[in-house]
């Protein structure tokens, strides 16, 4: 039977159902269980990085070798002549598309993806668009907190730091909420989650509740998902003041549920202290590790019919 | 008196009822003037009620009912008249599309459709009362008053 992500462009988590995040999450557990080195063997993967990210291209690339594929492409469209020569990110893609199988883009500006998939004749899988979306960061993070829970299911889960704008956690949300997680916003008044994501919760009938107290709602929760709070958000009292309110640390560990973990992003600044390393409920590392095996699960399905 | 000061037309359209202040943005909006057709164009004119509304007359031209749908956005009280020999032939009112496709611009300034070459698309959300429009690239959602017309 054709799995129903064969050939499906990855833009948005919007477009993904339940049962395809799902299907994604088992896969990459899968593929971390028992390697699939030849699965790709033939294929060629466009890793086209229009704008730099060191950590999300390299995780794609190793993804694409490990299941024995072949990798073209660039690290900043700056050096290409794409960019010196003035074409259109239509004419590249459609270009670049015809030597290729699937098509993995980062784009500095909102929505170059759903462009490029527009142009494309094969396959588009969208590693960041601007302050868009990052739809394989969320399904990393789904794929983390499924293995450190064994469920996505009702969990209760806080999101931390800048909710106004990470588009991280504004992903994560939108896809648990298909799973009936219960959400505590933890964030300064200032950056609290958009008022348009949370009329989304209230029409799907999704329970969420504001804090800006991080140790008071830890006893409840299965899962912590750190993000930064920019200090150039605010003045230089005000930070010092909030900062406080928003870093994990060890001592304040001592009254979690035991299947708790703690996620982030990366990188990491100053939000969590080096002492919550070697506490069992850091799984910040291998989440990032985590990335290697959900892109391979996603790049698996799209590029394979019957997997 | 109570008569409208507004010529009639022997064939097209007339736009009634849109609300006061709206007219000349929907003329821009859906460069009605750009066909080279007469167009009589009424503006804060008075109502039965004692309120005032826009009204535009644009001859030889008919709306598809996806055109029409558009206009709901600016004036979801609209009603349109297509004329035939003076007369009345048919009548409907306008109602909120799925989608508006070509005529908005992304209030988004990092929008790729702003950079690139793309017919924009945005998708209409019906379900407040005051409609708000998201576009299919950059997901963003803007109420109606933020657009501009794409040149």
């Amino acid at each position: 039977m054709t799995n129903p992500l064969f050939q499906k462009d990855i833009i948005s988590i919007a477009d993904l159902s339940r049962s395809e995040l799902e299907l994604i999450v088992t896969t990459a557990q899968s593929i971390k269980k028992k390697p699939r080195p030849t699965l790709l063997s033939g294929k060629v993967i466009a890793s086209c990085f229009f704008e730099a990210s060191t950590r999300t291209r390299l995780s794609f690339e190793t993804a694409v070798y490990r299941l024995g594929g072949s990798v073209i492409g660039f690290d900043s469209g700056g050096n290409t002549s794409l960019a010196q020569k003035g074409e259109t990110l239509a004419d590249s893609v459609n270009v670049i598309g015809s030597y290729s199988d699937a098509f993995v883009m980062r784009h500095p500006q909102d929505g170059a993806a759903r462009l490029a998939s527009i142009h494309a004749n094969v396959p588009v899988i969208n590693g960041g668009d601007g302050a868009n979306q990052h739809p394989t960061q969320t399904l990393l993070d789904l794929f983390s907190i499924y293995e450190t829970q064994g469920t996505l299911e009702g969990l209760k889960i806080a999101m931390v730091g800048d909710l106004k704008y990470g588009r991280t956690v504004h992903s994560l949300t939108q896809a648990l909420a298909l799973f009936g997680c219960e959400f505590f916003f933890v964030a300064p008044e200032a950056l609290q989650m958009p008022a348009y994501l949370c009329e989304e919760l209230d029409s799907a009938g999704v329970s969420y509740q504001f804090s800006n107290e991080l140790e008071a709602v830890l006893p409840q929760l299965d899962v912590l998902y750190m993000t930064r709070v920019q200090k150039e958000r605010f003045d230089p009292t005000e930070y010092q003041h909030m900062k406080s309110q928003f870093v994990l640390s060890a001592t304040m560990l001592h009254d979690v549920k035991p299947n708790f973990r703690i996620l982030h992003p990366l990188p990491r600044v100053d939000e969590i202290t080096t002492d919550v390393d070697a506490t069992p409920y850091a799984y910040y590392f291998q989440q990032a590790e985590n990335g290697v095996y959900a892109r391979q699960a996603l790049l698996a399905l799209v590029l394979t019919e019957d997997l | 008196m109570n008569k409208l000061q507004v010529e009639a037309i022997e064939h097209g359209t007339v736009i009634d009822h849109i609300p006061a202040g709206m007219g000349v943005r929907i003329l821009k909006f859906f460069q009605l003037t750009d066909n080279g057709e007469r167009i009589t164009v009424g503006l804060n004119l008075r109502t039965s009620d004692g309120g005032s509304k826009d009204l535009i007359k644009v001859e030889n031209t008919t709306f598809s009912k996806e055109q029409a749908d558009q206009l709901a956005l600016f004036a979801s009280s609209a009603t349109m008249n297509l004329i035939n020999n003076f007369e009345v032939v048919d009548k409907y009112q306008v109602q909120l599309p799925q989608s508006i496709d070509r005529i908005l611009q992304c209030p988004n300034s990092n929008c790729i459709t702003q950079h690139q070459p793309a017919q924009t698309r945005f998708y209409v959300n019906h379900s407040n009362c005051t409609p708000t429009l998201k576009c299919q690239y950059c997901e963003k959602s803007f109420s109606v008053g933020l657009f501009k017309e794409l040149n």
